[in-house]
């Protein structure tokens, strides 16, 4: 119930939130724990296995058992720890792990079975039959473990990522954290301070603490508004810093809009990159529970959680609350619900030496044996050894001592350094270059102590940097020492949990040694422990000691397991932002994108391009027509298309022919100025790589293309080439795919189109098969090519891209007006199909140019990438799969791609495949079907007939092999 | 007679505004990219005689609004402005690249927190002061970025990419904007 007190709540500012349906009111400045304990609701979750009720135990991002939905349909967030959600107005949270209803859990039945369901349960029970497991035994048994669920719907929500730099990082607001900030801040370096709660200052807001003789709070504000008021200091709450990766980068996640009803425009989350010269690792210590029997009821909470609870939240988590610890920590508590008015059913302190205060039931040298209340903590046995005592609560602090929050300094795979006086694992020394740990991250645990420690860690970071300290007093605060009495695990009849979240007890961790898992991360992988979402930050010390107990070892000789990013949970969503969707890769647009969108075109992508599929027109019967039609523009008229998206290389440079003869299989030293050629590039290993037309623009200057797919690989290659292999040669090239924008004019009227357009006629002479060079339209600058994708007489004409939509257009009417028209892929498919020209659906990285039937073009005369490589043997010769045409034997036969050829009289079977279909269609010129394949010395066999099986679609058709040029096979169209 | 109307990339897309920022399409300007042939030391000599600008140190630019020079790697740079005389040709390899490049300007209060949210490296002024220049990566495209002033930026990004480029840099402008205050 709620307090009188001055912590960190609004009282001006009630909200109104629900949990499972039922309307609760807490304050501006509340989580949805200390709401919910406000309200007296102290059963909020299962547990993962057992089904257990369970109550918040933690004030902070460690919580293992306060896990719950928030909010509904698409944007439902499962296992939201209660103890870091803030309150809004609105708010819905729901239980998690539990059918019906949180009360009444019909799989709480798991729990009275737990006597056999220890840890191995599964791997020795769901062993047969063993097709079982995956089909029955998984999904049942993890239906019934688990917490909570994804809405399955497309996270709408947004969410950033963003980078930040800064001299130093300081991670965790506490003392030691501010005070190192401050030290730097005021020395001028640039600081990025992250805290990961929704107000800095660490456990001073949660602690009675004076600071230079004033409330702790009243420095944590004077010392924010300093840091806020200086350019050079970046202060960052509600961010969790998440890892540390080399060089300085850390990863950390904020929680920008999780706190609002309305987050706008804003993100829920963003996931910051930072890169930090140096770090000051002040992220404090959390403390640790003990194992006794029964102590996961609701209501059993850590000490310092009552406390934050208590101070900040002004929340009494119970009525009577007892005390269990082996610290002074557990005497502070006892103190500070007494001074806030609470009953304190008992102080038990495990010490016999503890002094403890008057006043209270006290008892020393003492531990909790059993708790009892199913649904929330009813009472506590103690025992003092003599004698037991029944002691009635309804909630019990318990202090285990502290284990400092080192995770980041092992995140690059240094260990932590066991200490016999703190009984706690200590960062080890430079176990993260650049890192600095300071205060209760490093052992450190009075308030006293951790200001001078801030304050010294900064300053060597500051060394560190170059930059100087000013001198400057520190504030006086208490100095209490810590001392603690190692207490692990308290025997006793009931089982004794570990790890709250896995359902892990001390039964099962010493089952696990028992069967021979004895070291530490077999131990964890046998039982779970540490395995949840909690990644064991409450469990993994106490489960260790209890491990090395077990096994008679010592807990340094016995390890951690190994701390690994992220410290806390990080939402996909968060690392992904951005590149849900079509956010996933950029898209590239032609210019004539517009055009053949008004035109209907069904946009297909090519790469990151889109180009035009086909253009329907009123009354088609479907696309098929369409294409026919298309085809029929550029055989029998002009047809147009854009063709910008293959990749344009320019290539300059005293040694640019030599370079081409070197990359290309062929040789371009004695291409004519004013002449394109058609290229081969091998990679290294002998295979095709890409091909393209290549043209000499003058003396040194030659335009190379490549297809469209391929364009970023060749540039890369050629980079490659240049730095490494042929440094040597003076030649540089730059991709001009973006400058220009490129339409193919093709048919038989292609000339008269241009005629039509260009400022001058073509001139013969200077356009011949092949040719290329300058013109003009309407007075702009463009160049043209005669050459042809098409088998017919062709044209690609270039003009800078601004032009390109304007020429773009003009190109479609004019061959409209001459019976053709834009013309898409699948006619374009169909018109390379149709002449044997290849695309990568036959280069596609098995093939060699002995392959595709241009064995020839690896020239004699010189040298180039992968001309050595192609002349070994099994590369070329009879016992290839070669490029062949086929024609069905009848001509309503199908030649679907992807279907193996066989020999007619052999079966069909994987052993016999001797090749195999790599393009079809429907030929409109021919009136049946054709396809490019690849067959057993498939060039000698033309005229055989052969089978051909597409397993997956159930076809079987009888085709001839034939050259595969189908149409105008000596180019006389092409070239006239 | 055919007549050609030019197109800027950004056209219909740009501009764009969110509190305080805006995002706008810069007027075209002519753009050469200039790669040096080996050993032509004289090319930086070249381009202060032809158009008055000293060649640009990595990540750095010469000249202002009408006539620069941006580094744009090893041994190049794009100019900016002027159409390149033919003497510069004999000295690196001159490309026009004017119409490749979707170039925008973002300027306003929070540019750096807006670029910070799609660009990997350090803007903050005191590592990128004006006339610096980052070829680098905008979320997940390439590109060329400069300082242009305390709160303006110009990207160059491809022209093909003209509407992700909007897409992303305004979605960042709107979480930028929307976290003030």
């Amino acid at each position: 119930m709620r307090i009188d007190g001055a912590g960190l709540i609004n009282r001006n500012k009630p909200v109104t939130f629900s949990f499972d349906g039922r309307s609760y009111q807490g304050f501006e400045g509340d989580t949805l724990a200390s709401a919910l304990l406000a309200n007296g609701v102290r059963l909020m979750g299962r547990s993962f296995k057992y089904h257990r009720p369970r109550g918040v135990f933690t004030a902070g991002s460690e919580e293992p058992n306060a896990l719950m939905t928030v909010g509904r349909g698409a944007a439902q967030t499962p296992n939201v720890r209660a103890t870091v959600q803030e309150i809004y107005e609105g708010l819905e949270a729901r239980s998690q792990n539990r059918w019906p209803s949180l009360s009444a859990d019909l799989l709480s039945v798991n729990d009275l079975l737990s006597p056999f369901l220890g840890a191995g349960f599964y791997y020795k029970t769901f062993m047969w039959p063993r097709s079982f497991w995956e089909k029955l035994y998984e999904p049942v048994i993890r239906r019934a473990a688990g917490l909570g669920a994804l809405s399955g719907a497309p996270d709408t929500a947004r969410y950033d990522r963003a980078y930040a730099f800064c001299d130093l990082l300081v991670v965790g607001s506490g003392p030691s954290g501010l005070m190192a900030a401050l030290t730097a801040a005021r020395a001028g370096a640039d600081v990025i301070l992250c805290e990961e709660d929704s107000a800095f200052g660490g456990r001073l807001n949660s602690e009675a603490e004076e600071i230079d003789g004033a409330p702790a709070r009243d420095w944590v504000q004077a010392v924010l508004a300093e840091l806020d008021s200086l350019p050079n200091v970046r202060l960052m709450k509600r961010t969790t810093v998440t890892g540390a990766y080399d060089q300085g980068t850390y990863g950390a996640l904020q929680r920008v809009a999780l706190h609002m009803a309305d987050p706008g425009d804003r993100p829920l989350e963003t996931f910051w990159h930072i890169a930090a010269k140096a770090c000051v690792l002040a992220a404090g210590a959390l403390e640790r529970p003990i194992a006794f029997p029964m102590n996961d009821r609701p209501g059993v909470m850590m000490a310092s959680a009552l406390r934050s609870y208590l101070h900040r939240f002004n929340v009494a988590p119970g009525k009577r609350v007892a005390v269990f610890g082996n610290n002074d920590g557990a005497r502070q508590t006892a103190e500070d619900l007494r001074a806030a008015g609470v009953e304190v059913a008992a102080l038990v302190d495990s010490r016999p030496e503890a002094e403890l205060p008057v006043g209270f039931n006290a008892f020393k040298g003492a531990q909790v044996i059993h708790t009892k209340g199913y649904m929330g903590l009813k009472s506590i046995t103690v025992s003092t050894g003599s004698r037991e005592e029944v002691i009635e609560a309804d909630c019990l602090a318990v202090s285990g001592g502290w284990n400092p929050t080192l995770h980041l300094t092992c995140h690059m795979g240094a260990r932590p350094v066991w200490d016999e006086t703190l009984a706690a694992f200590l960062p080890a020394e430079k176990s993260v270059p650049g890192m600095i740990p300071a205060g209760a991250a490093k052992g450190i645990f009075s308030t006293a102590g951790c200001l001078a420690d801030g304050q010294r860690a900064a300053k060597e970071a500051l060394k560190a940097l170059g930059l100087k300290a000013k001198a400057s007093d520190l504030p006086a605060a208490s100095d209490a020492p810590y001392s603690v009495a190692p207490l692990w695990q308290v025997p006793g009849k009931g089982r004794a949990w570990l790890d709250f979240q896995n359902d892990v007890t001390v039964k099962d961790v010493k089952q696990a040694a028992q069967e021979n898992f004895r070291s530490v991360e077999h131990m964890k992988r046998y039982t779970t422990q540490g395995m949840a979402t909690d990644q064991g930050k409450n469990s993994n010390v106490g489960a260790l000691a209890v491990l090395a107990d077990a096994t008679g070892r010592g807990i340094p000789e016995t390890g951690t397991t190994t701390f690994r990013p992220p410290f806390a949970p990080v939402s996909i969503a968060a690392m992904g932002a951005g590149a849900r969707g079509k956010g996933f890769a950029p898209e590239r647009f032609t210019t004539s994108h517009a055009a053949n969108i008004a035109r209907g075109a069904p946009m297909i992508e090519a790469g990151l391009w889109y180009r035009p599929s086909y253009f329907p027109r009123p009354g088609d019967a479907g696309w098929q027509e369409a294409c026919n039609r298309e085809v029929g523009f550029v055989r029998n008229a002009v047809g147009v298309c854009d063709v910008s998206t293959l990749g344009k290389i320019d290539i300059q440079g005293p040694d640019a022919a030599a370079f081409l003869d070197f990359v290309y299989c062929n040789t371009f030293s004695t291409l004519k100025e004013g002449r394109v050629r058609y290229g081969l590039m091998l990679r290294e290993d002998g295979h095709v790589m890409d091909d393209g037309t290549c043209a000499r623009l003058g003396e040194t200057h030659y335009l190379m293309t490549t297809t469209t797919a391929a364009a970023g690989q060749v540039m890369k290659h050629l980079e490659f080439v240049s730095q490494a292999l042929r440094p040597e040669l003076d030649v540089s090239f730059t991709s001009v795919t973006e400058h220009w924008a490129q339409f193919a004019v093709a048919g038989p009227k292609s000339r008269a189109l241009l005629d039509s357009l260009l400022d001058a006629p073509v001139d013969e002479s200077a356009f011949p098969f092949m040719g290329c060079g300058a013109v003009t339209v309407a007075g702009v600058p463009a160049r043209l090519f005669r050459i042809s994708f098409s088998g017919e007489h062709a044209y690609e004409i270039a003009v800078p891209a601004r032009y390109g939509a304007a020429l773009y257009g003009d190109l479609v009417a004019r061959a409209e007006v001459l019976g053709g028209g834009a013309y898409g892929m699948e006619a374009l498919n169909v018109l390379r199909i149709e002449k044997g020209f290849i695309t990568h659906a036959e280069i596609h990285g098995r093939t060699t140019a002995f392959d595709i039937g241009m064995g020839r073009m690896v020239s004699a005369r010189k040298d180039c990438i992968g001309k050595a490589a192609s002349r070994r043997e099994g590369l070329s010769g009879p016992e290839r799969e070669q490029l062949v045409g086929l024609r069905p034997v009848l001509p309503e036969g199908r030649l679907p791609a992807g279907a193996h050829l066989f020999s007619e009289n052999r079966p069909p079977t994987r052993e016999n495949s001797e090749g195999y279909v790599t393009s079809t269609c429907f030929s409109p010129s021919l009136g049946h079907e054709i396809a490019l394949g690849f067959l057993k010395n498939g060039p000698l066999r033309r005229g055989e007939v052969v089978k051909l099986v597409d397993h997956l679609r159930g076809v079987e058709t009888l085709c001839t092999v034939c050259d595969p040029v189908f149409i105008d096979p000596d180019g006389g169209r092409m070239r006239g | 007679m055919a007549e050609l109307i030019a197109k800027t990339p950004c056209a219909g897309l740009l501009p764009v505004r969110h509190g305080g920022l805006s995002l706008t399409e810069c007027a075209p300007t002519a753009i050469h990219h200039l790669a040096a042939y080996r050993g032509a030391a004289q090319l930086g000599v070249a381009l202060e005689k032809a158009h008055g600008l000293g060649w640009p140190a990595p990540g750095r630019s010469t000249g202002a609004a009408s006539a620069r020079a941006l580094w744009f790697g090893p041994d190049q740079a794009l100019l900016l402005g002027p159409m390149p005389v033919a003497a510069l040709a004999r000295h690196c390899a001159l490309t026009d690249q004017s119409d490749g490049w979707a170039h925008v300007c973002l300027s306003g209060p929070g540019a750096e927190e807006v670029l910070a949210r799609l660009v990997p490296v350090d803007l903050r002024a005191g590592a990128f002061p004006e006339g610096a220049v980052a070829r680098t990566a905008l979320f997940h495209m390439s590109a060329l970025i400069t300082r242009t002033g305390a709160e303006s930026f110009e990207i160059f990004a491809f022209r093909s990419m003209a509407r992700t480029l909007v897409h992303d840099v305004s979605e960042a402008m709107k979480s930028v904007v929307a976290q003030r205050g």
